[in-house]
């Protein structure tokens, strides 16, 4: 069975266990430096975050009240914000509807070939996402889809439903078999079968995987800045708007990153263990 | 009753693809449509300055890319490959070991893998402005005014040295995302055999190369290929942090910079493309043939 941090690891004796945790301790702090770093200066005037680093400041929220106050003509906080929250809700959802029948079929019912299948969507994700850019530029002007929500939508659901049926495919080779059969001799259907038994068993995999699809989705600046730069624009190149070629915009920059990153950063947070959960069934089938 | 059997027959094949139909079609139509539209460009000279019509020129895209001359697409495979190698295999190490730090119980372990964790999560876009502006800026970044305290002489590390630079901030955001698998790998290895070995008078480093490597094969296995599907395609960082300065150009920045980032040779681009998808297909095989024991599973018919 599973276990966690027992004393069966690399030194055993209570003096090397604790000298270790400091180690981690001071690694842990030094790799989380940056990001300190950043939530610092962001609460600094723009002058005090370009001269020698200072840990002793006044701190305010000014920059915060700037970067998201609203210009019209200019993207705002709150806009990028809505944009970026439907194209990933909805991109997610999709790929969730999509890869969860498709990762029964190849992992409880398997159809026949089913490791060339998967073999084809994981080598979909090695496609770089650049050399498609220019034909999807033009498909997405004819279709009147540059600017819109939609084509993100489109093109992150495309990005994400490999990873996610891989995944899922994992976690759901890990429901017993009876249980299947069981359901299915009580007469469930394939949607009897994902409510009753599949989807409950396999849940912390699915939230994984989610939440993976939600990270690389929320993050993605690529087809973004190529598709999207005249209308709906997302989070990230919100952020890149704040870089000013004039004047001092390190400490506004500072703060814009950490509005930005702040929903994908907490929900990580909070899920952390569902992620090493996840990744554990995700590797041992 | 021949007749139900056929037909049975007939619609339970059908019946088991169904579910994995709208997946296949979707993936199908959104990464091969675009693909057959590049090769027909491919076949082109269609570019946007001069505007001309598009003549259709057979292969001289592809003659030219294959000449000596094209050393700038050599160099950007080359980046590729050390960007890639390098970044996966020392995200995999570091990750390695911050998990087997993190594998023990000590005061403030959950918060210790909460800071751990977290450049992972970071908007790639983020983390490249936070290290070019704050950490290697040579004028006010923290590592430069470390170096001076310490007495040294300031270095101008995206200046001099982009591509280490790069790949610093890809293991910085990939290192925690390699730790959860390997935390996980860890995590996972059944107890009662290493109590076991425990009683045989197995030393903590033996019972470490004798049963954990090998358990842990697997997770290195799936942490090198998750990781490499992804920075093998990094554009961010290079974009933000260097935009292809010298000798940083990447695959993906190369074929962008010649495409619809400025180069507007749409022909010569989609070649490139091409090769570089075939290329990376082969890869694909062959690295999935490599790390093939994460698809076992018994063939069910």
């Amino acid at each position: 069975m599973a276990r966690k941090g027992s004393s069966v690891g690399i030194g055993e004796s209570r003096s090397v266990n604790a000298a270790l945790g400091a180690l981690a301790w001071v690694v842990a702090l030094l790799f989380f430096f940056p990001i300190f770093w950043v939530v610092i200066s962001s609460f600094k005037e723009e002058l005090d975050a370009v001269g020698d680093p200072k840990i002793f400041f006044d701190p305010s929220l000014d920059r915060y009240r700037e970067v998201t106050e609203s210009t019209s003509g200019i993207l705002s906080f709150g806009e990028a914000f809505s944009n970026s929250m439907f194209v990933v809700l909805v991109s997610t959802a999709i790929v969730l509807v999509m890869a969860i029948p498709a990762a029964y079929a190849l992992a409880i019912r398997p159809v026949k070939k089913w490791r060339d299948v998967l073999l084809f969507f994981i080598s979909t994700k090695f496609l770089p996402m650049v050399a498609s850019i220019l034909p999807l530029y033009i498909l997405a002007k004819q279709f009147d889809l540059l600017g819109t929500r939609t084509v993100l939508v489109i093109l992150y659901t495309a990005m994400n439903l490999p990873l996610a049926v891989w995944m899922l495919r994992s976690f759901f080779q890990e429901v017993p078999q009876e249980l299947i059969e069981a359901a299915e001799i009580d007469g469930a259907g394939l949607r009897g079968q994902l409510a009753s038994v599949i989807l409950p068993i396999a849940a912390p995999g699915i939230a994984a995987t989610a939440l993976l699809c939600m990270i690389f989705a929320w993050n993605e600046f690529f087809f973004a800045l190529q598709l999207n730069s005249a209308g709906s624009q997302t989070v990230p190149i919100w952020v890149t708007t704040n870089i000013s070629e004039k004047d001092n915009f390190l400490a506004k920059l500072s703060a814009a990153s950490v509005l930005a990153s702040f929903p994908v950063v907490i929900a990580g947070w909070v899920a952390q263990k569902r992620m090493i959960r996840g990744l554990a069934m995700g590797a041992i089938k | 009753m021949k007749d139900v059997q056929q037909k049975s027959a007939f619609h339970q094949p059908w019946r088991r693809r169904l579910p994995l139909l709208p997946a296949l079609i979707f993936t199908v139509l959104i990464t091969q449509i675009p693909f057959i539209m590049s090769i027909w460009y491919s076949l082109t000279d269609w570019k946007i300055v001069p505007p001309k019509p598009r003549k259709f020129i057979w292969f001289e895209n592809y003659g030219r890319l294959f000449k000596a001359a094209d050393k700038a697409f050599r160099d950007a495979a080359f980046t590729t490959v050390l960007m890639t190698v390098s970044a996966v295999l020392i995200s995999l190490v570091i990750g390695t070991l911050f998990a087997i730090l993190l594998d023990r119980k000590f005061f403030g372990q959950g918060f210790v893998r909460t800071l751990l964790i977290t450049p992972f999560l970071l908007m790639p876009v983020v983390a490249a402005l936070i290290w070019k502006l704050q950490m290697f800026n040579s004028l006010y970044g923290v590592l430069n005014w470390v170096l001076e305290r310490l007495g040294m002489d300031p270095v101008e590390f995206i200046g001099k040295h982009p591509t280490s630079s790069i790949v610093t901030v890809l293991v910085w955001q990939w290192t925690p995302f390699m730790m959860l698998i390997m935390l996980a790998g860890l995590q996972s290895q059944p107890s009662d055999v290493l109590e076991a070995a425990k009683v045989d008078g197995a030393t903590t480093f033996g019972v470490f190369r004798q049963l954990t490597i090998r358990h842990l094969r697997r997770y290195f296995e799936l942490g090198t290929l998750l990781g490499t599907i992804y920075i093998v395609q990094a554009f961010d960082h290079v974009a933000v942090m260097t935009g292809g300065g010298p000798g940083s150009t990447n695959i993906p920045y190369f074929v962008y910079k010649r495409s619809i980032g400025g180069g507007w040779v749409f022909g010569r681009a989609s070649a490139y493309s091409i090769v570089v998808v075939v290329a990376a297909l082969i890869i694909a095989n062959l690295s999935l043939r490599l790390v093939s024991s994460l698809l076992e599973g018994e063939d069910v018919v």
